[in-house]
């Protein structure tokens, strides 16, 4: 899971000129290229500053992605299934892991930025700031925020900083099950008792907005974007990615007589795009902003979990070690 | 008021509800950094597949073996502090190649034409005899 709709900085007044412009047009020409970018290349200030923040927001929400779905393992329904969702709660950890060390290799060490998603600097996606309340809600989840994941994952995974594409490359192969075991649990729901099929109904409803937030806000008109397009470090824009997502995975979801709460959504066949209902936006900043109905409580709990760990990483911490930036 | 939440895990906690949001980690809190080797299979050669953070080698042997040995499968794995790594800044300069020498390349040697030129003069020969 997990990574989209990253929040990118607003880039200034043309950061990229205090640049050695001899040394950008060389890296420019690399990328063009399809050459990749090493940790000890040469790369300009921005293209620094973003990607960490990218990856970083990557690494956050793998880590806070595993809070809603953790909530489910000790009342998932069957060992099997528990199991299952052990694997794929740890794998997002794991990735969590990946993914922080991919952003350490920028320059930004581990600690600052686990302060940073704590004091609510760095953002993660916001999808998590809303509750998995049934079972359901869990499979919709591994099923349709991991398929949006995947698109943008995939896209990401032929970007330019190599560390990022290693990591996302592992990333990709796990996500294979994650989609494929939310896919048979929202079946196993959607074809089952009317009750099951209620629950799994609402769950969707309830997601749906969440969903649509998921690749961010249009990005068409930002020039901000075009350089970051430029550089590999966003691979496509947050429109195309969600109509990627509903060209896929809406056909899916109406082959099992599930409805889509958005009497807008359909596909317009001279276009081949898709049209829906303007996701709320305002609702997506307030929540990412922090005013969300569970923002506070994933973290407290990982704020918790920091503090409550601390005494056993202080005991076995040497204070003669050296950090050092990992190699990739 | 403790935090209430549908999780009752957490609600169990007793989260104080109102807290400040905030930690100042110490440097070195997450420890020092391992670089992590896998062999896919006997006879293989070892490849770097990542990083990670540990207090000592036998704890990043564990949680390399967690982090990179879980899901495919991995015959020998080897870890390292990332500190012990000699690595040269401009590997492009450095490892720029001399395509021209072609006298120590297998391609830079052609001797067939030799032999065949060789082959027909003794063909002709023979037939003249």
């Amino acid at each position: 899971m997990y990574g989209g709709g990253y929040i990118f900085e607003p880039s200034g007044n043309g950061e990229g000129n205090a640049e050695d412009p001899q040394k950008l047009a060389e890296f420019e020409a690399k990328i063009a290229a399809g050459e990749k970018i090493e940790p000890d290349d040469w790369m300009p200030h921005e293209y620094r500053k973003q990607l960490i923040r990218m990856i970083e927001q990557h690494a956050h929400s793998e880590i806070i992605g595993a809070l809603p779905e953790g909530t489910w393992i000790t009342r998932a329904p069957g060992f099997r299934r528990k199991l299952a969702l052990m694997a794929k709660v740890q794998d997002e950890v794991g990735h969590g892991q990946l993914l922080y060390s991919a952003a350490e290799t920028l320059g930004k060490p581990r600690e600052e930025m686990i302060n940073d998603l704590i004091s609510g600097k760095s953002k993660y996606s916001n999808v998590f700031n809303y509750p998995a309340v049934t079972w359901a809600d869990t499979a919709i989840i591994a099923w349709l925020i991991d398929a949006g994941a995947i698109i943008n994952q995939v896209a990401n995974s032929k970007g330019s900083y190599a560390p990022y594409c290693r990591a996302l490359e592992r990333i990709c192969q796990e996500e294979s099950f994650h989609l494929k075991y939310g896919h048979d649990n929202v079946v196993f729901l959607a074809t089952g008792t009317p009750k099951q099929r209620q629950m799994v109904q609402e769950a969707l409803n309830r997601w749906w907005p969440p969903i649509m937030h998921f690749f961010g806000p249009s990005d068409k008109i930002s020039v901000h974007t075009e350089t970051l397009m430029r550089w590999k470090v966003k691979m496509a824009s947050n429109d195309a990615m969600r109509q990627k997502f509903l060209d896929m995975y809406v056909p899916k979801i109406w082959d099992l007589g599930l409805t889509i709460p958005d009497p807008k959504l359909k596909k317009n066949e001279e276009t081949g795009e898709w049209e829906y209902t303007e996701p709320d936006w305002d609702e997506f900043k307030r929540v990412i902003n922090g005013d969300g109905p569970c923002n506070k409580e994933r973290l407290a709990v990982r704020k918790m979990a920091e503090e409550k760990g601390e005494w056993v990483r202080k005991a076995l911490m040497r204070q003669d070690e050296k950090y050092m930036v990992p190699l990739s | 008021m403790s935090l209430k939440s549908l999780d009752p895990r957490v609600t169990r906690l007793g989260i104080p509800e109102e807290q400040e949001l905030k930690t100042e980690k110490s440097p070195l809190d997450q420890w020092q950094t391992y670089e992590v080797f896998t062999q896919a299979k006997t006879g293989a050669h070892h490849t770097h597949v990542g990083s990670l953070h540990a207090p000592n080698d036998e704890m990043a042997y564990i949680l390399a073996k967690e982090q990179f040995g879980r899901r495919s499968k991995v015959t020998s794995l080897w870890v390292a502090k990332t500190a012990f790594f000699v690595t040269a800044e401009n590997d492009d300069e450095l490892f720029a190649r001399n395509d021209e020498k072609m006298y120590r390349e297998a391609g830079g040697f052609k001797v067939m034409d030799r032999i065949n030129e060789f082959k027909a003069k003794v063909k002709s020969e023979k037939s003249k005899e």
